[in-house]
């Protein structure tokens, strides 16, 4: 092999000749990064996120330093970490905090993703390991959320692991492998710890750098959905281009300075931010005997918790309908005869599962396909232009539509069940899902604007 | 330079008998997930005294870590499960997935109408009713009398069976048990030794 001849001085230069590895992936990622130069305020959840990440990892590694990870002690050394421990309660407000903080910022990075077509291709596999990062904080906020014992780790822990019991045939025994236990003890408790302090993290971590590896190999979206590597200068930099660092990075941190700001001031004077980020009943150590008159999850999981609780088994029959209609329309639309046999078969099959197995699996696996669905827009999306900038404004508007159902059924979700809520969470869960399942109709449809060949911009 | 098929057949072999033993390693892992021995010797019978319940009155007891109720109904809140018993979805506890004991599989499920033993554990999603109301004052029960799920909306009679078109599907179990005495309940064993 060649020996690498350093263009650098002094200490650099002295790495440079035996790591030349630290330069070229620093020029690769960050100074010779070309990233569009029309980004706009929804550009800076990604850099957001990962500082979220970092304010959860050295947050918790000094959590787990005074936490005790047993059914008896649990309680007992979170309140102690609060009152105790020099500076805990900041410790673990920041990261109680950005629990909350984490779903917010990667619900607004989703939505910039919907809004701008970033899952477009080329960008599927961008996509699906930022949804695969959304399942491992789900299971990372779900797995935290039991390590304070009190009333709503406990009894929020109860209600998703029977969800496994709902599975026909292994259901109950499958709930007692999870639990290690009959009910949630002990045993749950030391293997929820395990998952989320270093199993999970560890995954979500190797998600993270392939989601932005990923990325950067095809280059990022922008809000004009136009591809700025097809437009490049005769040193091969795209046109619309501009180096990550210092353009996006200064940007990003101007950002990042005001989103500290309100983070803090939520930590400082609202932590439980009137029991949406901690719950009042977690203040009362878990009690396997009383449930909470009230249970609710925390905030970024009630809208999947409603659309669960609104599958009951009148509302059966509506999806039995729902389905029908899906598959009339797909049989219409397609014409290869092995396809069509299978969706029949398929249809079929399904029906008569709505009507022999009990709602109670039917909203378990609505509720995951709530979630699971996002992995499918890549696909689903079927528009001719990426960005809703060039799309009719009506595809806009169906967006909004969308994203109301699902702030609405996040709301039910915090409510106590009743006929009227049951019925409006109903009608909003058919909403989120036709949103989905109609979008290789409706996103065809409608007059499409011309996408200009470069990219808007107006320089300050 | 031609392949050789004899190192491929031993490479496809060696490769074989390393994910046998690979596939071995990890049934240990996975069999760490069932509950332990301390946790199954902790599954016991308990004795529950029942002397102590006044008329209507509900109490809890602890089996397997689970709230077992004991709810001594009066001759009224017996006839308010007969009113019930087209309302409900599974009157004569016929339903598998919770097998109700044969010796309780009646109307009152119970061995004795009088005390009502039930795991108060809601079918659907584990969580604890609330309860007993009585009729007129809970306003997902409306005029029935019995218990509600506090976490969606299930809704159970006094004899611990669930209302027609809520999200539980069984009525709430009736964990194995016998008389021992008049007053004493064993929960978590019913041989008839």
């Amino acid at each position: 092999m060649a020996e690498h001849k350093t263009t650098y001085s002094g200490l650099l230069g002295w790495i440079d000749e035996r790591m030349p590895t630290l330069m070229s992936e620093y020029k690769k990622h960050l100074s010779e990064y070309y990233a569009p130069k029309n980004f706009n305020f929804w550009y800076i959840f990604g850099g957001l996120a990962i500082t979220v990440l970092v304010i959860q990892i050295v947050t918790g590694i000094f959590l787990v330093m005074n936490y005790k990870p047993d059914a008896n002690l649990a309680f007992a050394s979170v309140e102690y970490i609060m009152r105790d421990v020099p500076g805990g309660w900041f410790i673990r407000y920041m990261h109680s905090t950005g629990a909350s903080a984490f779903f917010i910022v990667v619900y607004l990075h989703m939505f910039r993703g919907l809004m701008y077509g970033s899952y477009r291709k080329p960008r599927e596999l961008v996509w699906i390991f930022g949804c695969l990062i959304f399942l491992c904080l789900m299971g990372e906020a779900f797995f935290g959320y039991l390590l304070p014992w009190g009333q709503m780790s406990y009894w929020g822990a109860q209600v998703i692991v029977n969800l496994f019991g709902a599975v026909p045939l292994i259901g109950p025994d499958l709930a007692i492998f999870i639990r290690g236990d009959y009910v949630i003890g002990d045993a749950t408790l030391n293997r929820f710890f395990a998952f989320h302090v270093i199993a999970i993290p560890l995954v979500l971590l190797g998600l993270v750098v392939a989601h932005i590896l990923a990325l950067h190999d095809v280059g990022s979206n922008n809000p004009d959905g136009v591809e700025i590597k097809a437009k490049k200068d005769a040193s091969g930099r795209p046109l619309d281009g501009i180096p990550f660092h210092p353009y996006y990075t200064v940007h990003d941190i101007f950002w990042l300075v005001l989103f500290l700001m309100g983070f803090f001031a939520i930590l400082f004077f609202v932590p439980e931010f009137g029991g949406y980020f901690l719950e009042w009943n977690n203040f009362i150590p878990a009690d396997p005997l009383t449930t909470p008159s009230h249970i609710a999850p925390v905030w970024y999981f009630t809208p999947y918790y409603s659309v669960l609780r609104a599958i009951t088994s009148e509302f059966m029959v509506v999806l039995a309908v729902g389905l029908i209609g899906m598959a009339a329309l797909t049989l219409m639309t397609i014409s290869n005869a092995i396809l069509r046999g299978a969706i029949a078969v398929g249809t079929i099959v399904v029906l008569l599962g709505f009507f022999t197995l009990d709602p109670k699996f039917w909203g378990v696996v609505l509720m995951g396909a709530s979630v699971l669905i996002f992995f499918g827009l890549p696909w689903l999306d079927q528009s001719p232009v990426k960005s809703m900038r060039y799309r009719p404004g009506w595809h806009f508007w169906l967006l909004i539509v969308w994203v109301v159902a699902f702030l609405i059924l996040g709301y039910l979700g915090t409510q106590q069940p009743t006929p009227t809520f049951t019925l409006i969470s109903q009608v909003l869960t058919l909403v989120y899902f036709a949103f989905f399942a109609l979008m290789p109709w409706w996103s065809r449809m409608g007059t499409f604007k011309p996408v200009p060949e470069r990219v808007n911009f107006k320089a300050h | 330079m031609p392949v050789d098929e004899e190192r491929r057949k031993a490479i496809a072999v060696a490769a074989a008998v390393g994910g046998v033993g690979v596939v071995a390693a990890a049934v240990p892992f996975v069999a760490s997930f069932a509950p332990s021995e301390r946790a199954k010797a902790a599954g016991a019978p308990v004795e529950l005294d029942l002397s102590t319940i006044g008329p209507g009155e509900l109490k809890t007891f602890e089996w397997r870590g689970l709230p077992v109720w004991v709810l001594r109904r009066t001759p009224e809140m017996l006839q308010s499960i007969k009113k019930v018993d087209g309302e409900v979805a599974d009157p004569k506890s016929v339903r598998t997935q919770y097998p109700t004991p044969e010796y309780a599989r009646n109307e009152f499920r119970s061995i004795k109408p009088e005390y009502l033993v039930a795991v108060g554990i809601c079918t659907h999603l584990g969580c604890s009713p609330t309860g007993p109301f009585p009729g007129g004052v809970n306003a997902q029960l409306g005029n029935a009398q019995g218990f509600v799920c506090p976490c969606h909306g299930s809704t159970f009679d006094l004899a611990g069976r669930v209302f027609k078109n809520k999200p539980a599907p069984d009525n709430l179990p009736v964990p194995p048990h016998k008389y021992v005495s008049d007053t004493v309940v064993l929960v978590g064993d019913d041989s008839k030794a």
